[in-house]
């Protein structure tokens, strides 16, 4: 039906006309969908949150505009401070742990072998739905029955209740992170690696230089770009961590609020304790925060250079 | 020697991959009033499959009571089924429509492109907290709430990260074929569907893979909106269960029995499309 659309009149004269007059009905139809999906579910929620953000509402009553209070309170909210302490502890860790053991077995992947199933293995835990995930590590984490506390006594070490002691929960959540994303950080620079011409290895090879020092002489340097853009990603999505948090955690976020990450106490002032306005102002925060962050990283890592070219 | 090191390294890496997903597996197949007794050998003493016939809902709550299990209502099998519908109409939906706009701002000329697609990229960086919190207003306010409806309703039509994606995709899909189609006559529109999506179907599947990946893995949104018993997906059916289960005494090997089943779908497709999804992968990291 729509094909009819832009049918040229002639055939010949059909190329040269549309390039001038340009595809302008036809991208709207091709764009239709995604325009309303994104008009109705990013642009009007963004706006919408915004506005949020400036009241005070519980979802029940009618929300009342409160100017930038919800801002001041953030401010003075120590348990904002805290989960975003958390969240930054967290960051840290998990994406130091997955971009260096993926650093180092992509390297090892490039070295040694082309191997897709050694590859798709790897890659498996990161296709495990978060939720079971956190299951999964609840059990093998458990302090009696759990298989690495057998491990532990088997060491002859003492059982740990790990994701119920203040001071083990947030790196025990790191790692049961780490364990699902390393292989795909891994993946993500081993494709990098493979951009990188071979020739350069062969060349620098006949000179004697040794794996370490290829490692990091020609492979780090050239792999940059990509590693600033892997290391965007990480920090991207270290920072939405909620399903292993509120699935392992008992409290939600505890014990003690020692792993109450920023994105479990938006949902739980929006959703537990009905504070719509408040919970839109750190959310909105959050953004802003996280695209600072992202901008100073690409520039310090000057992504969009590479030293191939 | 060296070699032999680094080989060591990956296999470790391997094992350590796999072996929490064995020992779910292992796990889900003992006998739940055993399990106290018999957790820690590499194979259960008295394998069953009971747990899964437990949490799929085939048992009695009595017989499940009397094998360790809390007794709670399970019904693993909608669950599964609600988690199959809403992964399968947003991976064909988002992919299509994705699709038709990547390809639209790869290739077609019109007045606000590269502004549109700016906006697009910019909201690449929102983290989806943000807009979920009003998204979820949103779908309360039109009574959406516990509905196939509203539960995929934001990510039916579009992702930004899916458009992106697409027309990075379509930008290097070769020129010379569509200008010979458009030599012979076609129309732009039809060049889309009959001679472009045609021949670019084993990537476009590669990338709808990841999305199916994604929304099966779902959890935060459908914890929201979609609560209720006849909308529920597996993740969250999975947490429920976690949370009805006594805190002293989980009954892990029915929450490890109903994991196994959260994870067998995904695993089918790695078993099944390998190499495409571990291509889709790789293909993210160059293109971003």
């Amino acid at each position: 039906m729509t094909s009819t659309l832009v049918r040229p009149a002639s055939v010949k004269h059909a190329a040269p006309r549309t390039r001038k007059r340009g595809d302008g009905r036809l991208a709207l139809v091709f764009l239709a969908p995604v325009l309303i999906g994104f008009g109705v579910f990013y642009l009007y929620p963004a706006v919408r949150g915004a506005w949020f953000s400036m009241t005070d509402w519980n979802m029940l009553s009618e929300p009342e505009f409160v100017g930038l209070d919800n801002y001041e309170r953030l401010v003075a909210d120590p348990l904002f401070w805290n989960a975003m302490k958390v969240t930054g502890f967290y960051v840290v860790m998990t994406v130091a742990v997955q971009v260096g053991l993926g650093l180092l077995l992509a390297a090892l992947l490039h070295r040694l072998t082309r191997s897709l199933v050694v590859r798709t293995l790897l890659v498996v835990p990161w296709l495990v739905p978060g939720v079971t995930t956190a299951l999964l590590w609840m059990w093998l984490l458990d302090a009696n029955l759990g298989f690495v506390n057998h491990l532990l006594v088997g060491v002859g070490l003492q059982n740990q209740g790990f994701l119920t002691s203040p001071d083990l929960a947030l790196p025990s959540i790191s790692l049961i992170n780490s364990w699902s994303g390393t292989g795909y950080t891994a993946l993500l620079l081993y494709a990098g690696m493979l951009l990188i011409p071979k020739q350069i290895y062969e060349a620098s090879a006949i000179d004697g230089a040794g794996e370490l020092r290829l490692f990091f002489k020609v492979t780090l340097p050239l792999l940059r770009p990509i590693l600033a853009f892997v290391l965007v990603i990480s920090l991207i999505s270290a920072v939405q961590l909620f399903d292993t948090v509120a699935v392992a955690t008992k409290p939600g976020g505890g014990p003690v609020n020692a792993t109450r990450v920023i994105y479990f106490y938006i949902y739980q002032r929006a959703f537990t304790n009905f504070q719509m306005g408040y919970a839109s102002a750190m959310a909105l925060t959050l953004v802003l925060v996280l695209g600072v962050l992202t901008f100073v990283q690409l520039r310090l890592l000057r992504a969009s250079t590479s030293d191939l070219s | 020697m060296r070699r032999a090191l680094g080989w060591a390294c990956l296999i470790l890496a391997i094992v350590i991959s796999l072996f929490p997903l064995y020992w779910m597996i292992r796990t889900a197949m003992t006998p739940g009033r055993e399990l106290a007794g018999d957790n820690s050998g590499f194979f259960p003493q008295n394998p069953t499959l009971f747990n899964f016939e437990r949490v799929l809902g085939l048992v009695s709550p009595e017989e499940s009571r009397a094998a360790g299990g809390s007794g709670a209502e399970l019904n693993f099998f909608r669950y599964l089924g609600n988690s199959i519908v809403y992964t399968g109409l947003i991976t064909i939906f988002q992919t299509l429509f994705c699709g038709m706009a990547g390809y639209a701002f790869a290739r077609l000329q019109f007045f606000g492109r590269d502004v549109l697609f700016g906006l697009f990229v910019g909201a690449l960086m929102v983290p989806p907290i943000f807009t979920l919190l009003p998204n979820f207003v949103l779908v309360k306010e039109l009574g959406l709430l516990d509905s196939t409806a509203g539960l995929i309703a934001p990510s039916l039509l579009m992702t930004p990260f899916a458009v992106f994606f697409l027309r990075q995709f379509f930008l290097g899909f070769p020129r010379e074929v569509e200008q010979a189609a458009l030599i012979d006559g076609a129309t732009k529109w039809t060049i889309f569907w009959r001679v472009v999506l045609p021949m670019t179907k084993g990537p476009l599947f590669t990338l709808a893979l990841t999305t199916a990946v994604w929304t099966w893995n779902d959890y935060l949104w459908p914890l929201l909106v979609a609560p209720g018993e006849d909308t529920r997906v597996l993740t969250t059916a999975l947490g429920l269960f976690l949370k009805q289960s006594p805190n002293t005494h989980p009954d892990w090997t029915g929450l490890m029995a109903g994991s196994v089943l959260s994870v067998i779908p995904v695993l089918l497709l790695v078993a099944v499309f390998g190499r495409r999804l571990v291509d889709s992968i790789q293909f993210s990291g160059m293109k971003g």
